[in-house]
């Protein structure tokens, strides 16, 4: 059996975001790291293989130098990486994406016992879309916001996060779960799987590999088969300073309050 | 007529996904239906609410009219009692299918962002997610470009036409991209609870409604999610996102995190208001997910936001930055809170917090 991991390669957002003057994101500038909740559904895969000794395959569609994430993620016990990556599919939008990485599941193979793993959002669109429509696109059952992941059999107890608590649900393999940061702990890569990484078995799907599959279409994919397209992107004004009380005692906390108040804010 | 989502012009209407939770109307359905009704005017179509569900009451469904509706699709069925993706997509698609809306807006809760993506998976069209702002009229959206973008409004060109125009944050909210989908409908966005502002309800025009029950066709083998159990944990989620005071603690209450609560709570209740918290908290579990403000967790736009103890990092503004009026009380005064707050302290909040609320006590003339 097999665990499959769709991650994505991210641009840092908790450091510095850099936006260049025609109000497009300059990600040159910025660090890239793994997704985050994409770490947690690696983890969840891995804890699958500690306790089935399945095969781990992680699935990243995006330009050639995601390499680097796909053999961080070799190093912590990811048995295969495969690349998806082509002119082709640039542009793509959720939709789209989605069509292409379901292709490259299904050429990865989802066996009847398999579970495919996705993070609940990428950090860096925050769309939490494209989970659901791989699923979609691979009739496949999904579970999304999984706090908590039992299998037994071909039967997985999985405890799925509602604002106001959880719903405790159960599912047959084959099915996809994304995965939330409550889920699991990642484990760091290790020396001899960093020794390792670059012995293990490493693909690229590119449009040819995945061209015959059915939901390879002109018309599914890359930026002419993206159903949403960009209208305008721009950057919010910033807020002028505010009032700095002088201090900050008692006579600071009334002449606040008095400001407040002579205003009508309260 | 066979559905095909290319024929856009085959789309007419506006829909508005109304998720119940044990039979009550999630809050955020009537900030959607308010919206709605702009949006259905402009388009000059019909708005209806959609809700699913099973012994749901007639008067909870014809108060969806008090918001805006024209007309509510009631799908009842035992199978429609809780949320299962299954269920859910199979019934909208099919409905959606069969009336062909031009716009659907989905609240983007836990299980909004589960259906959306899937039904808009299913009927191939577009999906913008967690939207915060949404335009026709291509004058209006420039007029909203003109306050809240650094754009040169005058000097960019605009196509005119009458698409929706979604826009939303990217990146933490340092970068806005405004999404359209002109060729494919319906329209589908989901929308970030406690955004959009609620309108007042109208109950005449409540007692007007209409309410449809499409036949619904469901079996059990369609399901493939077994419900287990469902646990309620938090006694409310809508205290946060409908709040008009929210007073939010950081990390800087780590020195004693139950005391800097407590203050935190004190002033909170003097100025009439809720307690919220950064993630931090949360991570640090000195308050429970439920209180959490920001990327991750809710996003609030009350007319005061206190932030404690909260140095102001960019996944936190991003869920409170739209406040109407900011107050920062932090230690460092570099702190980057200090950059979007309209009035700051800078000071320990130990000393700080006790002193502000009996300030607060005494102008309301509580004491």
């Amino acid at each position: 059996m097999k665990a499959i991991v769709c991650v994505k390669q991210v641009p840092d957002t908790s450091g510095k975001v850099a936006v260049k003057e025609n109000g497009q994101l300059d990600r040159a500038s910025m660090m890239t790291i793994t997704n985050p909740d994409d770490l947690n559904a690696i983890e969840a895969a891995l804890q699958l293989k500690d306790q089935t000794g399945c095969e781990v395959v992680a699935i990243s569609m995006g330009p050639p130098p995601a390499e680097s994430m796909l053999r961080e993620l070799l190093a912590r016990g990811v048995d295969k990486a495969v690349l998806v990556s082509s002119r082709e599919f640039g542009g793509s939008d959720t939709y789209a994406t989605s069509q292409i990485l379901a292709a490259a599941v299904r050429r990865v193979g989802v066996g009847p016992e398999d579970v495919v793993f996705c993070g609940r959002q990428a950090i860096d669109g925050d769309t939490a879309q494209v989970g659901p429509q791989i699923a979609e696109k691979l009739n496949l059952p999904q579970i999304t916001y999984a706090a908590d992941i039992k299998k037994e059999g071909n039967t997985l107890t999985v405890k799925r996060m509602l604002e106001d608590g959880y719903m405790l649900l159960k599912v047959k393999t084959p099915c996809l779960i994304t995965c939330i940061k409550e889920l699991n702990e990642p484990r760091y890569m290790s020396v001899s799987g960093i020794m390792e990484c670059y012995e293990k078995p490493y693909e690229i799907y590119n449009y040819e590999t995945l061209k015959d599959d059915p939901l390879i279409d002109k018309d599914t994919i890359g930026l002419e088969g993206s159903p949403t397209n960009v209208y305008k992107s721009f950057t919010p004004p910033q807020k002028g300073a505010g009032t700095m009380m002088e201090g900050a005692d008692k006579a600071a906390c009334e002449k606040l309050v008095g400001m407040l108040a002579e205003k009508h804010i309260i | 007529m066979a559905y095909d989502s290319k024929d856009t012009e085959a789309f007419k209407g506006v829909w508005v996904f109304c998720e119940q939770r044990n039979g009550e109307i999630l809050n955020t359905s009537f900030e959607l239906l308010s919206e709605g009704r702009k949006l259905a005017d402009e388009l000059k179509g019909e708005l209806c609410g959609v809700v699913l569900g099973k012994g749901i009451k007639e008067d909870a469904l014809k108060n969806l009219g008090g918001y805006g509706a024209d007309k509510v699709y009631y799908c009842e069925h035992d199978l429609l009692a809780d949320y299962t993706t299954d269920a859910y997509t199979k019934v909208i698609t099919a409905l959606v299918q069969d009336k062909k809306p031009e716009v659907f807006l989905i609240g983007a809760t836990t299980i909004g962002r589960d259906l959306g993506p899937r039904c808009a998976a299913r009927l191939h069209t577009g999906l913008t997610a967690d939207t915060t702002h949404l335009d026709v009229d291509t004058e209006k959206y420039k007029e909203f470009l003109r306050t809240s973008s650094t754009m040169d409004v005058e000097k960019t060109p605009f196509k005119v036409n009458t698409n929706l125009k979604m826009t939303r944050p990217a990146f933490g909210g340092h970068l806005m991209a405004t999404i359209v989908c002109p060729r494919f409908r319906p329209q589908i966005a989901t929308v970030r609870p406690g955004v959009m502002k609620k309108q007042d309800f109208d109950s005449a025009k409540a007692a007007k409604t209409v309410i449809e029950k499409p036949k619904v066709e469901l079996s059990k083998a369609d399901i493939s999610v077994d419900i287990l159990e469902i646990k309620k944990t938090a006694k409310n989620i809508v205290d946060l996102i409908g709040a008009n005071v929210v007073v939010s603690v950081g990390r800087g209450i780590g020195k004693d995190p139950k005391a800097g609560i407590k203050l935190a709570e004190d002033l909170a209740q003097a100025l009439g208001g809720v307690v919220g918290a950064s993630r931090a908290v949360v991570d640090s579990g000195w308050m429970d997910a439920n209180h959490q403000v920001g990327q991750t967790g809710k996003t609030v736009h009350p007319h005061i936001y206190v932030a404690v103890g909260i140095s102001g990092a960019i996944q936190h503004l991003a869920g409170m930055q739209d406040s109407e009026y900011i107050i920062a009380v932090n230690k460092n005064p570099d702190a980057p809170i200090f950059g979007v707050a309209d009035y700051g302290i800078a000071g320990d909040l130990f000393k700080v917090l006790p002193m502000l609320t009996e300030a607060v006590k005494a102008a309301k003339g509580s004491l």
